[in-house]
C-alpha cells in the first residue's frame, strides 16, 4: 500500500483533505462553538468564531430545565440493550447462513432487509395499541425490543458477511478435534469474528441511538431518551440558537465521542461484505 | 476477552435497572405533557411549590407544539393512559370532551372560583356547558409596533387601525438596507401557524371557510382579495423568507429590532417588552388587530392553552389538585412574586385585569380588549355552520388546514400563484369533506 | 460439506431471528391491511366498519399522491447520486498518504453520529435561516441576496441535509474497498502511462462496484423512510411531501387511519418495486 510519493504531493493531499474534512465537520463545530455563546452573540452579524466571551450559561439553563442524565441513561440503555439483544439473536442465525448455506439463504437475507421497508408511521396506531395491551408503553424494555427488531436485519447481514470470510478449513479442523457445535462457535468462530462483531455493535448502537420515530412516540416520562430531550428544545419562544446548540451538543456528544474512539474499528469493520 | 466482560457488565446493568423500575411504586407521581412555551417552562420551575403543598410529585414531558399534538392525540384516541394531565388548546378540548375522553372539571373547589375565568375562555373550553379543561393562559392577537419607527415615519398608530393603514405604515417603515422590515407576519405552513393567521385575516376581509352546507369557499372573491393583499404587503414590506416564519421566527426578528410591526398572539407582548430578551423593549406600542375598510370583523383570534385530564388516568384526583394549583389566582401571585407581574400567565382570569398591580403593565388593557373583541360563535361576516375563529372546530380541520396552508405557503414563496393555491385549497378541502361525509 | 445434522442445527439457530422478524413484519402488515379496508377515524368514533377498496381509490386519486411519489424518488435518487459520487472521491482522497490522516477521517465521518432531528434543526436554524443563518451571512458578505433555502430551494436543501448525513456512511464503505485495491496492478498501469481517468474507469471503478451496490442498497432502505428531516424543516410544504410524509399527514394530522393504512400498503409496494429494480441492476454484484 505504501507508495513512494514526493513530499510535495503529500502536502497537497493533506491540504485538500483537511479543507474538505473541515468543511464537512463545520456544522458540528459551529454548533459546539455556538453553545458557548450568549444568544446575542449567536446571531451576531458578522458571525464571531473564537473571540467571544465563552460562557457555560446555556448548559446551566438546559440542565436546570430538564433532567439530562435520565434522558442520557435511557438512550444508553435502549441503544445498548437493543444492540446486545440483537447480537445474541443474530449470531446463531448468521452462523448457520454462513456455514450451512442453502439455496434460500440469499432470499432469506434479502427478505429480512425488506422488513425494514414498512413505513413506520403507517403502523403507529397498531403498534401503539399492542403496546397498551402488553402494558409496555413508556417502558425501556418495550423500546429496546422494538429497536432490536428494527436493526436485526442489518445485524444479521453484517455478521453474515464477517463469518463468511472465515475460512471453512479452520472449522473442519476444529471439528476433527471433536469440538462441539457450541464450542466451535464460542471458541473458534467468535474470537475470529470479534472485530466484525465489534463494528456491528458500534454501527447498531449508533443507529439505535439516533432512531427518532418510535423512541418519541412510544415514550412519555419514564423511558424517553435523548431524541425526546431534543424535541423540547426545537422551537421555544424567543432567541434560542445558543440554547438549541447546547442541547444539541449534549445530545450528540456521547455518541460522537464513542465514534471518535472507535473510528478505527468502524473504518476496518464496516464492509458489509463489500471487500472480497 | 475484554468484549465478553463488557457484555456481562451490560447485561448486569440491564437487570439492575429492570428491578429499579419495578421498585418505585406508590407515591403519586403525575405525568404531565406540555408544550415548550415560556409560561409552561416557568411553571416547571415552580413545581416544588405544588409538591410542598400536596405531597404529589410531577414528571414533565415537554415537547415542541407539533410533536406534542401528535403525541397526546395518539394517546387519547387509543386510551393509552401515558399521561395524567395533557396541555391542549381550544381546538381539541370541545372535540375530545364530546367524545368523553376527558374528565369533566365540574367539581372544582370553591376556593378555585371557576366563575373568575374569563367567559370567552370558559365557553371555548367547554362542551355543552361542561368545562373540560382549565385555561393556563389565554390569548387573542393584536398589533405590536415600534413607536420609534412609527414616529420616524411621521405616522401615528390609531387604537384600531385598518389593513389599508397598516400596509401604508409598513411601507413607510421599511428600510431594507438596514434590515428593517415594516411588517412581520406568519407565513409558515401548519394550521396553528400561518393557517391560523391567514384565516383570521380572511375573516376580516369578509371571507369564510365554509358556507352553511359545508362547501369550501376558497373560490369566492373575498379569499382572493385577502390573500393577494397579504402577499402584496409582505412583498413590499415583509422579511425575506417569510413563508417559513412562524410565531417564534417573528418573535426573534422583532426582538432583534428587525420588524416595524408584528401582528400576533397577545402573550408575545411580555416577551417583546422584556429588556433581558428584547433589544427594543422600551419602544413597543400596542393596537387592536386590523380590519378591512368597510368590514366590521377584526382579524383577532382567541386561543387558550389549557390543562385537561384524560379519562384513562388512574390519578384523576391528584391531577385535579394540580390543575387547581396551576390555574389558580394563587399561582399567578406566586409567579408575580418570583418573576414580576409582567410575566404572569395572562388572559385566563377576570380578577387579574382588576388587579391594581397588573393595570400598570402597558399591554394589559389591550390584551383584555382584544380577547373581549373575539367571538368564536360569530367569527365571520357571512353565516357559517361552525364555531371557532382561526380554526373550525371539527376533527378534520387540523389535517385539511395544514394542507391548505402548505399550498398558501408555496404561493408566498413564489412557487405558485395565489390563484393556483386557492384552486388547490378548494379541491383539497372539498375532497376531505367528502371523505368525512359532510357533503 | 453440510450433514443432515448440521443442517437441522442450522435451521434451529436461524429460527429465533426468522420468527421474530416474521412476527415484526406480519403483525403490523396484517393490521395495516385490515385497517386499510375499514373506515377508521379515531376522532369520529373509531372503527366504523368495512369500506372495501374505497381508501385505496381515495389515496391514489388524491392530487397529492403522484407528486409525493415523485418527491420520494427525487430525494432518494438525489442523495444516492451525491453520496456515491462524493463518497468515491473522498475514499480515494483519504487513501492517499497525508499528515493527520486519522483526524481527517474522524472529521469526515462525524456527521454520521448526529441524530437526524439535531442535524435538521441545526441546518434549518443556524445555516439556512434567511436572516440569521450563517449561509445568509456568507451570501451578504459577498454582496449577494441570501437564498431562501427552505422555501425556494426546498427539495435541494433537503437533499443536501440528508446527503450530509449519509456521505460518511458511503465514504466508510467505499474506503474499505479502496484500501483493498491491488496497488501493484495500479502501479503497473501507471508505469504504462495510463492516465488517471483510464485507471479509474478500468481498474478502480470495477473494483468498487460491489461496495457501491451495498451503499445503494442499504441507503435506499433508510432513505425511503426519512421523516425527521422533513418534519423539522418544511413540514411537508414547498413540494417536499414524500410518500412517508403523506401517510403521516393522513394518519396523524387528518386522523384517518384507514386512508393512511391504504397509503402504507402503497408505500410497501413502491419500496418493493424500488428493491426489485435495484436487484435487477445491481443484484449481479451481490452473489454472496
Amino acid at each position: 500500500m505504501a507508495r513512494a510519493v514526493t513530499t510535495q504531493r503529500k502536502a497537497l493531499n493533506t491540504a485538500i483533505a483537511w479543507a474538505i474534512g473541515l468543511l464537512i465537520f463545520f456544522p458540528i463545530l459551529w454548533t459546539i462553538l455556538t453553545s458557548f455563546k450568549t444568544e446575542a452573540q449567536a446571531i451576531a452579524d458578522p458571525p464571531v468564531f473564537l473571540f467571544f466571551d465563552w460562557t457555560l450559561e446555556n448548559y446551566a439553563v438546559v440542565q436546570e430545565r430538564s433532567n439530562y442524565m435520565r434522558f442520557l441513561w435511557n438512550s444508553v440503555f435502549i441503544a445498548g440493550g437493543s444492540t446486545i439483544l440483537g447480537i445474541i439473536i443474530a449470531v446463531p442465525a448468521a452462523w448457520s447462513m454462513a456455514f450451512v448455506p442453502s439455496k434460500r439463504t440469499k432470499d432469506i437475507l434479502l427478505w429480512m432487509l425488506s422488513t425494514k421497508m414498512l413505513p413506520a408511521v403507517g403502523v403507529l396506531y397498531p403498534i401503539y395499541l399492542i403496546f397498551i395491551k402488553l402494558g409496555i408503553l413508556d417502558s425501556r424494555l418495550g423500546l429496546t425490543v422494538v429497536l432490536m427488531l428494527i436493526n436485526l436485519p442489518i445485524i444479521v447481514w453484517m455478521l453474515y458477511t464477517y463469518f463468511k470470510e472465515i475460512p471453512g478449513e479452520i472449522l473442519e479442523a476444529a471439528r476433527m478435534d471433536g469440538a462441539s457445535l457450541r464450542n466451535e462457535i464460542l471458541y473458534v468462530l467468535t474470537p475470529m469474528a470479534i472485530p466484525g462483531i465489534a463494528s456491528t455493535l458500534l454501527l447498531n448502537f449508533i443507529l439505535a441511538w439516533n432512531e427518532a420515530f418510535w423512541t418519541l412516540n412510544l415514550t412519555a416520562a419514564q423511558a424517553a431518551p435523548l431524541t425526546a430531550f431534543i424535541a423540547s428544545y426545537s422551537s421555544p419562544e424567543g432567541l434560542f440558537f445558543a440554547k438549541l446548540s447546547a442541547a444539541s451538543t449534549m445530545a450528540i456528544a456521547p455518541i460522537l465521542i464513542l465514534g471518535w474512539f472507535s473510528q478505527k474499528q468502524l473504518v476496518r469493520g464496516l464492509t458489509f461484505g463489500a471487500v472480497k | 476477552m475484554k468484549l465478553r466482560n463488557a457484555l456481562f457488565a451490560a447485561s448486569a446493568l440491564v437487570s439492575v435497572t429492570a428491578t429499579a423500575a419495578l421498585a418505585d411504586g406508590h407515591a403519586t407521581t403525575l405525568t404531565i405533557a406540555t408544550v415548550n412555551n415560556g409560561d409552561m417552562i416557568r411553571m416547571q420551575g415552580l413545581t416544588d411549590d405544588f409538591t410542598e403543598k400536596t405531597g404529589h410529585t410531577v414528571e414533565w414531558v415537554t415537547l415542541e407544539e407539533n410533536v406534542l399534538r401528535q403525541r397526546v392525540t395518539t394517546d387519547i384516541t387509543t386510551n393509552g393512559g401515558a399521561f395524567d394531565i395533557m396541555t391542549i388548546g381550544m381546538y381539541e378540548t370541545p372535540i375530545w370532551g364530546a367524545n368523553d375522553w376527558l374528565v369533566p372539571l365540574d367539581d372544582l373547589s370553591d376556593d378555585y372560583n371557576v366563575d373568575d375565568i374569563l367567559p370567552a375562555m370558559r365557553a371555548g373550553l367547554s362542551h355543552e356547558g361542561t368545562l373540560y379543561a382549565a385555561p393556563f393562559y389565554g390569548e387573542s392577537s393584536m398589533i405590536m409596533y415600534r413607536t420609534d419607527l412609527m414616529e420616524a415615519a411621521g405616522m401615528e398608530m390609531p387604537d384600531a387601525p385598518t389593513w389599508q393603514f397598516i400596509r401604508e405604515a409598513a411601507a413607510a417603515m421599511t428600510d431594507r438596507d438596514n434590515e428593517i422590515n415594516g411588517i412581520c407576519l406568519r407565513g409558515k405552513a401548519g394550521w396553528g401557524e400561518g393557517g391560523a393567521f391567514i384565516t383570521v385575516t380572511a375573516n376580516s376581509f369578509g371571507a369564510r371557510w365554509f358556507d352553511e352546507d359545508w362547501n369550501a369557499q376558497f373560490d369566492q372573491p373575498q379569499w382572493a382579495e385577502a390573500l393577494n393583499f397579504y402577499v402584496g404587503m409582505m412583498e413590499e414590506s415583509g422579511p425575506p423568507g417569510y413563508a417559513t416564519n412562524g410565531f417564534n421566527e417573528n418573535l426573534s426578528l422583532f426582538q432583534q429590532g428587525k420588524c416595524g410591526m408584528w401582528i400576533d398572539a397577545t402573550v408575545a407582548a411580555s416577551f417583546v417588552t422584556n429588556p433581558d430578551e428584547s433589544t427594543v423593549a422600551d419602544s413597543v406600542g400596542f393596537a387592536l388587530a386590523p380590519n378591512s375598510e368597510g368590514i366590521e370583523k377584526k382579524s383577532n383570534w382567541l386561543w387558550a392553552w389549557a390543562l385537561a385530564i384524560p379519562a384513562g388516568t388512574q390519578k384523576a384526583d391528584a391531577a385535579k389538585e394540580f390543575i387547581e394549583w396551576a390555574t389558580s389566582t394563587g399561582y399567578i401571585e406566586l409567579v408575580a412574586e418570583n418573576e414580576g407581574w409582567a410575566n404572569v400567565p395572562p388572559g385566563a382570569r377576570i380578577s387579574l385585569y382588576e388587579n391594581a398591580n397588573y393595570k400598570d403593565i402597558p399591554f394589559a388593557q389591550k390584551t383584555l380588549d382584544s380577547i373581549l373583541a373575539a367571538d368564536p360563535t360569530d367569527p365571520t361576516v357571512d353565516p357559517v355552520p361552525y364555531v371557532g375563529i382561526q380554526f373550525v372546530a371539527i376533527p378534520e380541520f387540523a389535517g385539511i388546514a395544514t394542507e391548505v396552508s402548505q399550498e398558501f405557503s408555496a404561493a408566498y414563496a413564489g412557487q405558485q400563484t395565489v390563484e393556483e393555491a386557492l384552486e388547490k385549497a378548494q379541491a383539497i378541502t372539498n375532497e376531505a369533506m367528502e371523505a368525512a361525509g359532510y357533503r | 460439506m453440510a450433514t443432515q445434522q448440521s443442517r437441522s442445527a442450522a435451521r434451529l439457530m436461524m429460527a429465533p431471528a426468522v420468527i421474530l422478524l416474521l412476527g415484526w413484519m406480519l403483525v403490523p402488515l396484517i393490521m395495516t391491511l385490515w385497517f386499510s379496508f375499514r373506515k377508521y377515524l379515531p376522532l369520529r368514533g373509531g372503527d366504523q366498519g368495512w369500506v372495501g377498496l374505497e381508501n385505496y381509490a381515495r389515496f391514489i386519486s388524491s392530487s397529492s399522491f403522484w407528486p409525493a411519489v415523485q418527491t420520494t424518488l427525487i430525494i432518494v435518487g438525489g442523495v444516492l447520486i451525491i453520496t456515491v459520487a462524493f463518497g468515491i472521491v473522498l475514499a480515494l482522497l483519504l487513501d492517499q498518504p497525508m499528515w493527520g490522516q486519522g483526524v481527517v477521517r474522524i472529521l469526515v465521518i462525524a456527521p454520521f453520529f448526529v441524530m437526524p432531528t439535531v442535524s435538521a434543526l441545526v441546518w434549518k436554524n443556524m445555516f439556512m435561516d434567511p436572516v440569521n443563518g450563517i449561509l445568509a451571512h456568507l451570501w451578504k458578505f459577498f454582496g449577494a441576496e441570501p437564498v431562501q433555502w427552505l422555501s425556494q430551494e426546498s427539495l435541494q436543501s433537503i437533499v443536501m441535509i440528508v446527503s450530509w448525513q449519509w456521505l460518511p456512511f458511503a465514504t466508510l464503505i467505499l474506503l474499505t474497498a479502496v484500501q483493498s485495491l491491488d496497488s501493484e496492478q495500479l502501479e503497473a498501469a501507471e508505469m504504462d502511462g495510463a492516465p488517471f481517468l483510464k485507471r479509474f474507469w478500468f481498474i478502480i471503478l470495477p473494483h468498487l462496484s460491489r461496495a457501491i451496490t451495498i451503499v445503494i442498497l442499504i441507503q435506499t432502505i433508510f432513505l425511503l423512510s426519512i421523516f425527521a428531516e422533513i418534519f423539522v424543516t418544511t413540514g411537508g410544504a414547498f413540494g417536499t411531501r414524500t410518500l412517508t410524509y403523506l401517510i403521516f399527514q393522513r394518519v396523524l394530522e387528518s386522523q384517518n387511519v384507514g386512508l393512511g393504512s391504504a397509503g402504507g400498503v402503497y408505500a410497501i409496494i413502491l419500496a418493493n418495486i424500488v428493491a426489485l429494480f435495484l436487484m435487477r441492476i445491481v443484484g449481479k454484484n451481490l452473489d454472496t
